[in-house]
């Protein structure tokens, strides 16, 4: 069919225009601050040590990254997991799959618009240090996949985010 | 007075009512009850099977009246009688009451056709005048049909407004058993919620169905291979057609009025823009071109789309010629305003609004012509608009107690209710068009 045809074609398109596309004006669109407790860890991600390599195993173990309220800018936490993570990428030249998500406030498709808008800053990022875009794709799942159910602050936080996924 | 004058009248008071509020404060918050909806008796049908019918068709005559808004149905348990014939319907039975019309009528079997009739009459118990008597017949499975008929009838006949009780609504239902585990299907129903379908099953995400003009195919957002992919169904046969499988986004499908193109958004030129595919030829093109979110598009008439747009930082509802290009904000009360839906008459756009300082997202109706805006619900997470092809009454999703649930407002703001459902959670409402 044509359309697929095309749509083979645009993959390798976007892959590129999407650095240049996006911005970080967006978010869930509610009225206030909201802090986000687990901003750029995993609850199940420890954070201590001197040694270099467990410091940077608990890096690597970080695959989900938060994103404050309204916003599709990366913390400085989640840079540093980035950082190994693009190390890992850049040798093992595997391709990895970045899923957007936002909280369930506003509407949907809008906020599949907001997910993506999230993932492609994680693929800015990772580009940024020298990983290729084709080993990046790029999927918003936008609220349909919380990872919280709560209608509340705590789960709106866990649920505004980018997963890396193998 | 006519009865077809009297709703004239009653819909220009209305007006006349939302215009002298709307001048002191531009924005009105509706609560219920502020003006009076119409009394009406729906007697229960006369029925002389010897098993009960499955279905108690004159409530059903009765919920769909109130649905509307413009009639405050009277409790069946006060009536001082249950005329079934329209020489039956004693006036002052009703004057007593305060009731200002009756609806009364019997069902009869017809055994060897397996055909079941209604005759039914509305009485006018003012000016004791019988204003119709009619018949409607169907079989055993079509009985909520005829009930949506009588109401039909009974509506435009007093409100000069084309009923639209006999459509239907989709919509997605949501199953999570984990995390990683939720049934998604697609279902069509009654647009009471009565005698959902599953169209569609899968374990990935459903979004954005939305019905043709025809009625008879609808186009819907589906994650099944792990991406989103537009699909056109068809309602009857179920044969499926994937229209777009690009990377990146593909979402938020509708149809144009003339049914022949769809419009929806891709992001494969790197952020979501809207485009417009020629469903016949496949021929598609770019209709947006701008750095910021363009994103739900729903059509004004065949050469103009509405959608929403973060392009002033925010986001908020726009029109854009498709031909020619040209753009217009159309929202400007509120801080955040998307998922914009006209209806039928194009007078009235509808969405998903949040009022500066609120916390809440609420659904509004902005009157296109006068610019003046109304809150129409009262909950806090709303969202997913869809208006009736005669506008009188709108669905809407929303949540309550963790549970995702469809409600049925009337647009005039006095009718409120939850579309029942054996589902843990619904969303994505859409209303169909006026079915054959």
């Amino acid at each position: 069919m044509q359309v697929i045809k095309f749509g083979k074609f645009a993959a390798l398109v976007v892959a590129f225009g999407v650095v240049v596309g996006c911005s970080s004006k967006g978010g869930d669109a509610a009225g206030t601050g909201a802090v986000d407790p687990n901003a750029g860890y995993t609850s199940s991600a420890p954070t201590s040590g001197s040694d270099m390599n467990s410091e940077e195993a608990a890096l690597r173990a970080i695959t989900t990254f938060y994103f404050e309220l309204d916003s599709s800018e990366l913390k400085p936490e989640a840079m540093r997991a980035l950082d190994v993570h693009a190390r890992d990428l850049k040798s093992a030249g595997n391709n990895v799959v970045l899923e957007g998500h936002t909280d369930e406030r506003g509407s949907r498709e809008y906020n599949m618009a907001l997910g993506e808008r999230r993932a492609a800053a994680v693929q800015r990022y990772l580009v940024l240090q020298g990983v290729s875009p084709a080993q990046l794709e790029l999927v918003s799942y936008g609220e349909e996949k919380p990872a919280a159910m709560g209608s509340n602050e705590e789960s709106w936080a866990q649920n505004r985010r980018v997963e890396l996924r193998k | 007075m006519t009865s077809k004058k009297l709703g004239g009248l009653f819909i220009a008071l209305i007006v006349l009512c939302f215009a002298s509020v709307a001048q002191a404060q531009n924005v009105i918050e509706i609560t219920r009850g502020t003006d009076r909806a119409t009394p009406i008796a729906v007697v229960p049908f006369g029925w002389s099977g010897s098993t009960p019918l499955p279905e108690d068709l004159a409530q059903i005559t009765s919920n769909d009246l109130y649905h509307s808004g413009m009639f405050a149905p009277f409790d069946r348990q006060n009536m001082l009688s249950y005329p079934t014939r329209a020489e039956e319907i004693f006036p002052r039975d009703w004057k007593v009451l305060g009731v200002d019309y009756v609806v009364a009528g019997r069902v009869t079997h017809d055994a060897a056709a397996d055909r079941y009739e209604i005759a039914f009459h509305l009485y006018g118990v003012a000016r004791e005048e019988l204003l119709m008597s009619k018949t409607v017949s169907g079989s055993r499975s079509q009985l909520r049909d005829l009930a949506h008929h009588v109401s039909d009838q009974v509506f435009e006949q007093l409100t000069g407004i084309r009923g639209a009780f006999n459509t239907k609504l989709l919509y997605v239902a949501a199953e999570r058993f984990s995390v990683d585990n939720t049934r998604y299907t697609l279902q069509r129903s009654d647009y009471d919620g009565a005698r959902a379908v599953t169209l569609l099953q899968s374990r990935e995400p459903i979004l954005s169905p939305t019905y043709a003009p025809d009625g008879q195919r609808i186009a819907y957002v589906s994650f099944e291979s792990r991406r989103p992919e537009i699909f056109v169904h068809y309602v009857q046969t179920g044969r499926r057609e994937r229209i777009t499988s690009f990377q990146g986004l593909n979402g938020a499908p509708a149809w144009s009025p003339d049914g022949n193109r769809l419009a929806f958004v891709l992001s494969r030129d790197g952020n979501p823009e809207i485009y417009v595919m020629n469903l016949a030829t496949k021929e598609m093109r770019r209709v947006t071109n701008h750095f910021a979110i363009d994103t739900e598009p729903t059509w004004m008439d065949n050469e103009t789309i509405v959608f929403t747009s973060d392009r002033g930082g925010r986001p908020q509802i726009y029109k854009q010629n498709i031909n020619t290009g040209g753009t217009e904000r159309l929202s400007f009360v509120g801080n955040y305003n998307a998922n914009a839906k006209l209806s039928a008459d194009g007078q009235t756009m509808v969405m998903v609004h949040r009022q500066d300082g609120y916390q809440n997202f609420r659904i509004a109706a902005q009157d296109l012509k006068r610019g003046n805006l109304k809150v129409l619900t009262e909950t806090s997470l709303d969202e997913s608009p869809t208006v009736a092809p005669n506008g009188t009454m709108l669905i809407y999703a929303t949540r309550q107690q963790g549970r995702g649930v469809l409600m049925l407002v009337s647009t005039n703001g006095r009718a409120r209710s939850v579309i029942p459902t054996q589902f843990s959670d619904l969303r994505v409402p859409s209303w169909s068009p006026y079915l054959p």
